[in-house]
């Protein structure tokens, strides 16, 4: 069978993955919002259990993280991402789920090499960056702190 | 009611943050480590525009659970920071509010290192 690059091209298109967004985009809604509302629950529960707001936030990402870490060594979080997409990347059980992974994954390089330093693989960059910007959003806050 | 809205809002929110991300996956095949870095930015910029804290109040959870919302707790904590102690306050105030998630993400990440197994394959 000869074909073009462009026919080749098409063909591919058509038969790879992961471009069928008419069930990738519902999917990483419905998941990542319930994953929110998961959130949202413990929240709830904790200013319940008298926290003030922010303690509450704190405790809730350290559950979620919790929750997350917990079922990446039971292999379940895979299982709920291949389903959700970004619904189960953007939330921060996403974020847990980028240390967790490498650390449990690379611990046959060793608990030096293998997991403390391949578990900042993916949240390395995030908080390099995430803290630089923050950074320099101070620096400005100052700025206009001084010259007020 | 109220609550029964509180966690519409919470999931209504939040998944349109992830179907963002999906978007973006699917659409220009950014690899899960940058929509993670952006959206982490994205978060710190609104914030320090006074844009996000609005939507936390109105989403709750569906604000502060992605990862939008851990660049928001950068942005408050280095606000904070930078008003108690000025100029050290930029550089201390991003990890002192960020400290809970990153802990938990550390700690949780070596006790499951050290009491799972391995799967076969990396994903």
């Amino acid at each position: 069978m000869k074909m073009t690059n462009n026919e080749y091209d098409k063909l591919t298109k058509k038969y790879s993955p992961n471009t069928k967004m008419y069930l990738t985009l519902p999917k990483a809604f419905v998941i990542g919002g319930l994953i929110c509302c998961l959130g949202q629950a413990l929240f709830n529960l904790y200013t319940y259990l008298g926290m003030t707001e922010l303690h509450a936030r704190s405790v809730t990402s350290i559950t979620l993280v919790f929750l997350s870490a917990l079922l990446t060594g039971l292999k379940l979080y895979d299982k709920i991402a291949k389903h959700g997409g970004a619904g189960t990347l953007v939330p921060i059980t996403g974020f847990a789920n980028s240390v967790v992974a490498p650390a449990l994954e690379f611990k046959t390089e060793g608990f030096i090499l293998g997991t403390a330093a391949k578990m900042f693989i993916i949240a390395g960059p995030v908080i390099v960056y995430g803290i630089l910007t923050s950074v320099v959003y101070g620096i400005i806050l100052y700025i206009f702190q001084i010259m007020q | 009611m109220e609550t029964f809205m509180e966690y519409f809002w919470a999931f209504v929110i939040g998944g349109g943050f992830c179907l963002i991300g999906q978007l973006l996956i699917d659409l220009t095949k950014l690899t899960p480590a940058r929509i993670l870095v952006t959206y982490v930015m994205a978060g710190v910029v609104l914030g320090g525009c006074g844009v996000y804290e609005p939507l936390v109040d109105f989403a709750g959870a569906g604000a502060t659970v992605p990862l939008t919302g851990f660049g928001y707790t950068l942005a408050k904590g280095v606000k904070q920071a930078v008003q108690e102690d000025g100029l050290l306050g930029a550089f201390t105030g991003g990890f002192t509010a960020g400290a809970a998630g990153l802990t938990a993400a550390v700690v949780f990440g070596l006790i499951v290192a050290r009491c799972f197994k391995r799967g076969d394959k990396m994903s």
